[in-house]
């Protein structure tokens, strides 16, 4: 059996508290994990200072070099994992037996994490907005334009609570080490491949071991991740996103609520964009905040969710080792169920049509012994008022939504990332002033086409870092 | 030990609660020395108790005891007539809202407590030291009954203000910053004491507050150890072998003596058996019979307890001459265990909340 160890400053520990992570159709072990306590959490992070005095002995520049051979690494070879090794394709078989993520999908984020780990410079560089990146380091320096910027480290360790059901998060926690700064990683309870994965490339890229901490363990280890990183993110619904609203400590990741908006002036060619919107909603089999989850505009929305629900409801599971395997399954007991009741419930408002039923032959809720599946499905809203208009699930779900192009940046509320098909500079204009939304994409865009270069829910080098004001000399006379 | 002579002293063991049984009931079904609460719920028994329980064994004659009995007034039925001219204590559980549960005892926490002494090894809790309480208090059982032990021992108890409600109420509103701000500032008091020449050897601590002043000691560049603690015993809220190993390796050292124990206002103190490497840790709980007992029984049938090395719930029994339990099925779950040498009779490790509560039940506050 596969044992996975507690690691701490780049050391294993056993525990004497073990997890079994199981298949999730067989309910057979596909790996023993150590768990950690918050003690012993609360214990390593008081040497934390140290991880960053190690990573300052690199330059940024080096730990990019060091990014792009992990990337290799993790994408091609055969790593140590606890006391056994672990290929690219066990990998995916793992995170899938486990996630419910079928294995082309674990392979597509695979590739993605690598991606993102071999073009780290570029992604540096457009964060930092061209800034010299040794500044980074020594915390002061002259740019090319002849000032003096300062920019200083807010932590000496990035605490990442990270999830199980979206292999996709881990793009986030990249760029870190190379910006030497820590990494403390709490994996989620399916899914720690990616993060040792992860940790065994860098270390055998060149990366000191003693800048990680993984800590797979139960809620009172995130709690004490967060208590003890300067700066941590977290991953969860919308309670938790509240909780930590406000807390410039931790960036809490929930719904992302994307969508798709047509302006008035191309809504009559959305016929061209069905492969867009179907794309936008499948992809990932729906589970990313990116994911879009409502596509809203003043007119033609019956024919929109007509012709989406054409092509997705007849979507059925497949084998997760099918390479066209399409849907992802729910892992946890009376998940699927309880979102199918609530869609079932919200879906007899005034106003609401299910659109997909009639091309599905079968039920949404496909349910085995030990996971379910939900199948895609697509409603249309003649309003905004229905709550069903503005709702995320964890499945190929969408609500085709009738709003007034005037009305939509109001009522669309937080939304992570919204794709917008117009023309109208002025409705433009408008979409670029709304706080509401985080990533917009203006033009033909699918709400899960990332730029890695661009920031993603708040720049990653304003949580860490703080630009400041730094003189070695008296200013000039004035 | 040989097995014959471990026999020998569970069927003396086991005569021993038989008797005690027997005097237990026979003094709170008496009319002259019985509480009103158990005189008058025997009229609604199909036995007489009086003529039908003569052996541990025939308690289970009786309804599983409801601690929802224990919830409000008057106090005073509990009293036992042969002792109502003592004063008398009210200790309370629970009570984050609504009205709490409340145990009546006028001296059970002293004798708990004296009795647990004798397990404790003077060499780490040396007579006449002083002590730090870092639990609970208000109205709390543990809070008097540590001092009591402090004071029986020959020293003088030190302690902390601490309200566990007001904790489980920052939990419930999710303030984690209002939470931790409360356990700094009790873990200031308990630094404060230690820093004040008070020559304080012993401790009793829940596990989480000994781990927050362990790592502020650290943090002060001081120790557990350094601070002058020889001995702790720990209890109050989970405490698991991953922690006590972590503890004795990192947070204590090899020179500080911990004690793990298990009990509740109900039942009193269970003793952990003694540190052995080669239990790897695991950590059995014995209770303090014939005074209480704990069995581990079947999810399905609580009148059925489970084989050794199984896992089943906690049944408690609470047999003094304050209180009469006749079998309370405690929130908790653990694997039945062997009797041991110092303690003949069965006892229980691994103890955690019940899985079909654990996902409502907040455990460990403080």
């Amino acid at each position: 059996m596969l044992e996975i160890p507690v690691i701490r400053w780049g050391q294993p520990y056993e525990s004497m508290e073990k997890d079994k992570i199981v298949h999730f159709e067989t309910g057979e072990a596909v790996a023993t994990v150590n768990n950690a306590n918050a003690g012993l959490i609360k214990m390593d992070m008081r040497k934390q200072g140290k991880a960053r005095d190690i990573l300052r002995q690199f330059t940024v520049e080096q730990l990019c070099e060091m990014s792009a051979k992990a990337a290799d690494l993790y994408q091609f070879e055969t790593l140590p994992l606890g006391n056994g090794t672990q290929t690219p394709a066990e990998f995916c078989r793992m995170q899938s037996a486990t996630t419910g993520l079928p294995e082309h999908m674990c392979a597509g984020n695979m590739k993605k994490n690598a991606y993102v780990l071999r073009n780290m410079r570029h992604t540096l560089e457009a964060l930092t907005r061209g800034l010299p990146l040794e500044i980074l380091t020594k915390g002061y320096g002259m740019e090319s334009r002849g000032v003096m910027v300062s920019y200083q480290a807010q932590t000496n360790v990035l605490g990442m609570v990270l999830p199980s059901n979206s292999p996709g998060v881990h793009t986030l926690w990249m760029p870190v080490i190379p910006l030497q700064i820590g990494l403390v990683l709490k994996p989620g309870p399916q899914e720690p491949w990616t993060p040792y994965r992860m940790y065994e490339a860098f270390a055998q890229a060149g990366v000191p071991r003693e800048v990680f901490c993984v800590y797979p363990g139960g809620p009172e280890c995130g709690a004490a991740v967060l208590e003890t990183c300067n700066r941590a993110m977290i991953f969860g619904g919308i309670p938790t996103v509240e909780r930590y609203h406000g807390n410039p400590r931790v960036q809490a990741h929930g719904p992302g609520f994307s969508k798709i908006l047509f302006g008035d002036d191309m809504v009559d060619d959305w016929e061209k964009h069905l492969d867009l919107m179907t794309e936008s909603v499948f992809a990932n089999s729906g589970r990313s905040c990116i994911s879009c989850s409502g596509i809203w505009a003043s007119r033609h929305t019956e024919e929109i969710a007509e012709a989406l629900a054409k092509r997705l409801g007849p979507i059925a599971p497949l084998a997760m080792n099918d390479p066209k395997s399409p849907l992802a399954a729910f892992t946890v007991p009376g998940a699927a169920k309880a979102v199918n009741a609530q869609i079932e419930e919200l879906v007899k408002a005034p106003g609401v049509t299910e659109v997909t039923a009639k091309y599905r032959n079968g039920d949404r809720h496909v349910a085995h012994e030990r996971y379910d599946f939900l199948r895609p499905t697509v409603i249309h809203c003649t309003s905004t008022e229905p709550t069903i208009a503005n709702t995320e699930y964890m499945f190929p779900f969408v609500s085709v939504v009738k709003c007034e192009q005037k009305d939509m940046i109001s009522k669309i509320g937080g939304t992570l990332v919204a794709s917008c098909l117009t023309k109208d500079e002025a409705w433009s204009r408008q979409l670029l002033d709304a706080t509401n939304i985080d990533r917009l994409n203006i033009g033909e865009v699918k709400t899960i086409q990332l730029h890695w270069m661009q920031p993603h829910e708040g720049n990653i080098i304003d949580f860490l870092f703080r630009a400041r004001a730094f003189q070695n000399s008296p200013p000039p006379s004035h | 030990m040989s097995d014959t002579a471990l026999a020998a002293k569970l069927a003396k063991a086991k005569e021993l609660l038989d008797e005690h049984t027997r005097q237990t009931v026979r003094w709170h079904f008496s009319d002259e020395t019985g509480c009103p609460f158990w005189l008058e719920k025997k009229k609604e028994f199909k036995f007489d108790p009086l003529k039908e329980v003569n052996c541990f064994d025939d308690l289970k004659k009786f309804p599983n005891f409801e601690d929802e009995w224990l919830r409000g007034g008057p106090i005073r039925r509990w009293v036992p007539k042969g002792l109502a001219d003592k004063p008398v204590y009210v200790f309370e559980t629970g009570g984050t809202t609504g009205i709490p549960k409340s145990r009546m005892v006028i001296e059970d926490h002293w004798i708990d407590y004296e009795n647990f002494s004798d397990t404790l090894p003077d060499e780490f809790f040396p007579r006449g030291s002083n002590w730090l309480m870092l639990g609970p208090s208000g109205p709390r059982r543990l809070r008097l009954a540590v001092e009591h032990l402090a004071q029986y021992r020959g020293g003088i108890c030190f302690c902390v203000d601490l309200d566990p409600r007001w904790v489980v109420k920052l939990l419930k509103k999710g303030d984690i910053s209002g939470v931790k701000a409360y356990a700094d500032h009790v873990i200031d008091q308990a630094v404060t004491i230690l820093s004040a020449g008070h020559d304080i050897k012993c401790a009793f601590a829940t596990p989480k507050l000994l781990e927050a002043l362990a790592l502020k000691l650290m943090d002060k560049g001081s120790s557990i150890e350094e601070s002058g603690i020889k001995g702790i015993f720990a209890g109050g809220t989970e405490f698991t072998p991953q922690w006590y190993r972590f503890c004795r390796e990192e947070l204590l050292g090899p020179n500080v003596y911990i004690t793990p124990t298990y009990g509740n206002t109900l039942m009193g103190l269970a003793c952990g058996k003694p540190f052995d490497p080669a239990d790897n840790f695991k950590i059995t709980y014995y209770a303090p019979q014939p005074r209480a007992v704990i069995e581990t029984v079947e999810f399905k049938d609580y009148n059925q307890v489970v084989p050794y090395g199984s896992t089943g719930r906690v049944k408690l029994y609470t047999l003094t001459k304050e209180l009469f339990v006749p079998g309370f099925m405690e929130r908790d779950e653990g694997e039945r265990e062997l009797p041991h040498d110092k303690y003949p009779w069965d006892g229980i490790s691994g103890t955690r909340p019940f899985h079909e509560f654990a996902a409502t039940t907040t455990v460990g506050v403080y």
